[in-house]
């Protein structure tokens, strides 16, 4: 989860999230070293005190910094599409669950063998035990078997809401009458959590979202004993 | 009546497809779910699910209520479809009010 002071991204949980950190780092290199280039070049053009009245054209240097740019765009275009396209695969999943999206709460619906159904409020803070995190908990996790791959298919029973789980770099909107899907497989058992992501009326703040991963043993006990 | 036809042997052909990979999957003793379906590679998975209740309320009408065969679609459906909107679509048909043709 996110704590004090942390700048950049949340822990990776999912290898999705392992690759979009690796094409932030890359894209953020290049960025530094273009803003290092042409922040010395300005500054070397203020200070210095050279003319050329009578320079009109320069090929060279025009086919330079026409070309150099364009490469270097298509050299970020491109894993930026790759990673684009992984973000939407689902490969062959292993498990479904529905998520609606209520004002001001989620429900969850997993529906593949055993039906269990609940809703997920948030803790209120008089009713957070010692070791709770203020304005994350809720009373009903979703718990999901680590290691498997797992289709979350959104959406919203009123406003448009926003279903997000940053440390398994997943995202998408809960949209009425619609169904987005997300996939992703996490990759060591934990908690994450995530807050509703679309502003979506008074308790926007107030209907976090928080996935327990845990063994498939687990998981099949924890399922088989809620849906009694 | 060949559009019926029609409809019939691919519903026929869908299914056994499925229902041969469905045996694989629990053979191997694993959880199972609605596969990726090539028909809805997109994000947006509506149709997906509500082409699978079509697909189910059309083959029973078809093939008759117990034809196992047509129960894969209804696997399919409630795996997708948010609970919901299955329960609506279900009060429609009873009271004759669905939109679909089925």
């Amino acid at each position: 989860m996110a704590s004090w002071s942390s700048l950049g991204f949340q822990d990776a949980a999912s290898p999705l999230m392992e690759q979009l950190i690796f094409f932030y780092d890359y894209a953020m290199l290049v960025i530094i070293l273009i803003v290092t280039l042409v922040g010395y070049m300005m500054a070397s053009l203020f200070f210095n005190k050279l003319t050329n009245r009578f320079l009109m054209e320069g090929q060279t240097i025009e086919m330079i910094w026409t070309i150099l740019p364009a490469l270097i765009l298509i050299f970020i275009a491109l894993p930026s599409l790759r990673l684009l396209y992984l973000l939407d695969e689902v490969g062959s999943p292993e498990i479904t669950i529905k998520v609606i999206g209520h004002q001001w709460y989620w429900s969850y619906e997993y529906s593949d063998f055993l039906q269990v159904s609940f809703d997920s409020y948030m803790l209120p803070p008089n009713e957070l035990p010692d070791n709770g995190f203020r304005l994350l908990d809720v009373d009903n996790r979703t718990v999901l078997p680590v290691n498997a791959q797992v289709r979350v298919l959104i959406s919203a029973a009123d406003v448009i809401h926003s279903w997000t789980v940053p440390a398994l770099g997943v995202k998408a909107d809960a949209v009425p009458g619609r169904l987005n899907q997300v996939s992703f497989a996490v990759n060591r058992p934990g908690l994450f959590f995530g807050q509703c992501s679309e502003i979506c009326g008074a308790n926007h703040s107030f209907m976090p979202i928080v996935i327990e991963s845990t063994s498939t043993d687990a998981f099949l006990n924890w399922i088989s004993s809620s849906s009694d | 009546m060949l559009a019926s036809r029609l409809e019939v042997s691919t519903t026929q052909l869908i299914a056994s497809r499925v229902n041969m990979s469905a045996a694989i999957m629990s053979s191997a003793g694993k959880m199972e779910t609605a596969p990726f379906d090539p028909r809805f590679p997109n994000q947006n998975q509506t149709r997906y699910c509500y082409q699978s209740f079509i697909d189910y309320h059309r083959c029973q009408k078809i093939k008759g209520e117990d034809y196992e065969p047509c129960s894969y679609f209804k696997k399919v459906f409630t795996s997708v479809c948010p609970n919901d909107w299955v329960e609506k679509w279900g009060e429609q048909i009873e009271e004759g009010k669905f939109p679909g043709k089925i």
